[in-house]
């Protein structure tokens, strides 16, 4: 789950951690009322979680209150790659001599967490390191032993910092550490933090993504994202609140399997014989015909789908509990679309007699039903 | 033979008395596995399928002596029951549990290092020698004794596969499931070592996805070692948007890294077989394979 700006700096700043003051604003009056506790100029930024928001015009800087709150109004009034900004935050502008990176993230191949410090900064950390790996220095941090002050005074010494500024970036290091573990954090950067011309560091710009497995531990903002403010469609947001794993992709064939990489097969298959599919939708293993029967409510939801193909291979999923749910949906959403069904494994026969005695029509190979659902989504374009 | 697990492994179920582990436990007995005990804490002294259960691993290995424990403890406490596993000595632990914290992962394998045990998973199907032993939760009739040997990423796709290659003959040595999240224990490079000194092993089947570089390090060893035994992959993810979860906590592509094509490619120049399609899988393993 990311975390907006406003949202992952509150945490840092309770670490301890030099963040520009400011406030949040979801009217642009509000700007006014808090930049006059400010010292000027500012920055007005939107807060969306989409990538690329400096670049797309989400960043403002003004140097009055009037002209702050104007800057708010224009963003608010804005979409930032299709998403509407809904607040902003505003704060005092910092003066930045030089721009640095600092984050924690995890290595997967190491299996561990690994601390990343760059003294170049601003822009994604996975460009620097292509464009200047010797500016880059990793830490794999060991969670028996933890990440300690003078693993931090080390790392800022290779990016080029002594004496007391030493010191200082290794205590914010320390502190960043300790806020990405106590939060799950499986990205937590500071990214750009800046370097004051009185020698100082601020965090400009925070990043936090929390392991969505950990969601259960911090209950605040699991809340946030289900009953508050999200950028999930309301597609999103059915799946997740019912347990199925749903990703939007571009195309018109919808599809419902159960296991991920079955499901990634199968959005392969289709391409591969020239379709293009809708949707990602696992339903995971063991599904009741509920589940199953809302997985098809979200799919259809979509009005670019024009055909379905639901691909199942029973495990511990049983597909009489498919087939009931296949009917289910048909009866309370109401199916119109063409429906391709591959039905294998457990429970096999059964659901198959479910299925053909409505008179639907269940096939047994993968890719043949694949062909099948990409030639009705042409046929149904054509029409 | 094969690799891991035989007819002579013994194992504890850890979370014996939940739903899954209760019906688990009932299957895998019923393919021949042999569960000597089961754990869960505060139910000791209860009888699941006639296995005695223990409140602790330790009270269980005073009674039986195991090698192996699989774990079905829900995500919360699962990372915890492994710690349990660990420390008791246990070298071979399977983690079914899904939706484990990284960060709770991290401790496991980390200790599981310094303790030279095997952790498979977490969020895997588990692993089964076909006709000795099953540590797992998947459909059996799907699989059949033989010569090769799958490791894969992913729990239905690898039913998918080893169901067209058992209808095509091939037989299985060994499948694991290396599991769906960022951070897993055994990976590619360790199961194809096993796999490499298994005599019964004719030729292995990897099932990749997109997300880290875990494939991309396994071609860099089979290039390396010149692996001796036929390999043939599958690489799911070929349509995948970046930035987005499927399914799998691990299957994501972070912006240019973890994509399908820089996997399929790396395997290719590795002299690994790329199946296209899932059922190319067998008629690529035909013709390697004298069956």
């Amino acid at each position: 789950m990311k975390l907006f700006e406003h949202e992952a700096k509150t945490i840092l700043a309770t670490y301890g951690i030099p963040t520009p003051t400011g406030g949040l604003a979801k009217k642009a009056r509000q700007v006014r009322e808090i930049a006059a506790e400010l010292k000027a100029p500012f920055a007005i930024k939107a807060q969306v979680l989409v990538a690329g928001r400096g670049k797309a015009g989400g960043i403002l800087f003004a140097d009055s209150v009037q002209d702050a709150e104007k800057a708010a109004e224009r963003l608010l009034n804005m979409r930032i790659k299709g998403i509407p900004v809904r607040s902003v935050w505003i704060e005092e502008k910092i003066r930045t001599k030089k721009e640095l990176y600092l984050g924690v993230t995890i290595d997967r191949a190491n299996r561990s967490h690994v601390a990343i410090a760059s003294a170049v900064g601003g822009i994604e950390i996975e460009e620097i390191a292509k464009e200047a790996p010797e500016k880059v220095v990793k830490f794999l941090v060991n969670p028996q032993h933890g990440f300690h002050s003078f693993h931090a005074h080390q790392m800022a010494r290779k990016i080029g910092y002594s004496g007391t500024q030493l010191l200082s970036l290794g205590k914010i290091f320390e502190s960043l550490y300790r806020a990405g573990m106590d939060y799950d954090a499986e990205l937590i950067e500071m990214n750009p933090i800046a370097e004051t011309f009185d020698g100082k560091f601020v965090a400009a710009d925070v990043r936090i993504i929390i392991d969505d497995n950990a969601l259960f531990r911090h209950q605040q903002y699991k809340k946030r994202l289900l009953e508050g403010e999200s950028e999930l469609t309301p597609q999103e947001l059915s799946a997740i609140k019912n347990d199925l794993a749903y990703v939007k992709l571009d195309g018109d064939i919808g599809v419902i399997g159960n296991g991920a990489g079955l499901v990634m097969a199968t959005l392969d298959t289709i391409q591969y014989y020239g379709g293009k599919p809708a949707n990602f939708l696992d339903v995971g293993g063991g599904a009741t015909s509920e589940k199953i029967a809302t997985a098809l409510g979200i799919v259809l939801s979509d009005p670019n789908v024009k055909a379905l193909f639901i691909n199942i291979l029973g495990g511990i999923t049983r597909c009489d509990e498919v087939a009931r749910g296949i009917l289910k949906a048909r009866e309370e959403v109401g199916v119109a679309k063409p429906v391709v069904i591959r039905l294998v494994g457990t429970n096999e026969e059964e659901g198959k007699r479910i299925l053909t005695e409505a008179g639907m029509h269940v096939l047994e190979s993968m890719e043949e039903a694949a062909q099948e659902v990409v030639e009705m989504s042409q046929q149904v374009g054509e029409g | 033979m094969g690799i891991i697990i035989d007819k002579n492994t013994h194992a504890i179920v850890q979370g014996i008395t939940g739903t899954q582990g209760r019906f688990h436990t009932k299957l895998m007995l019923e393919y021949g596995t042999k569960i000597v005990a089961g754990v869960t804490p505060g139910k000791g002294g209860a009888r699941i399928q006639d296995i005695p259960v223990y409140d602790t691993i330790e009270a269980a290995l005073e009674k039986h002596p195991a090698d192996a424990s699989i774990i079905f403890v829900p995500a919360p406490f699962a990372a915890e029951a492994a710690l349990e596993a660990l420390e008791n000595g246990i070298k071979i632990i399977i983690v079914i549990t899904e939706h484990i914290p990284i960060k709770d992962a991290v401790n496991v394998m980390t200790y599981a290092k310094q303790a030279n045990a095997t952790i498979i998973g977490p969020n895997t199907p588990g692993i089964i020698t076909p006709g000795e032993c099953k540590l797992g939760i998947m459909p059996v009739h799907i699989f059949n004794p033989g010569e090769i040997g799958m490791v894969s990423r992913s729990g239905t796709l690898t039913y998918e596969i080893a169901a067209s290659l058992t209808k095509s003959n091939l037989g299985q040595s060994t499948c694991i499931g290396l599991g769906g999240d960022p951070i897993t224990g055994l990976n590619f490079i360790d199961a194809l070592k096993m796999f490499k000194k298994d005599t019964k092993t004719k030729a292995v089947v990897l099932i990749g996805e997109i997300g880290g570089n875990l494939e991309e390090l396994t071609a860099e060893y089979i290039a390396k070692q010149r692996y001796p035994k036929p390999v043939v992959a599958f690489i799911a993810g070929r349509s995948a948007p970046a930035g987005k979860r499927m399914g799998h906590a691990g299957a994501i592509i972070m912006g240019k890294a973890g994509t399908a094509k820089s996997k399929i490619e790396a395997l290719r120049s590795a002299g690994v077989k790329i199946a296209e399609k899932p059922s190319d899988v067998a008629r690529l393993l035909s013709r390697l394979v004298d069956v």
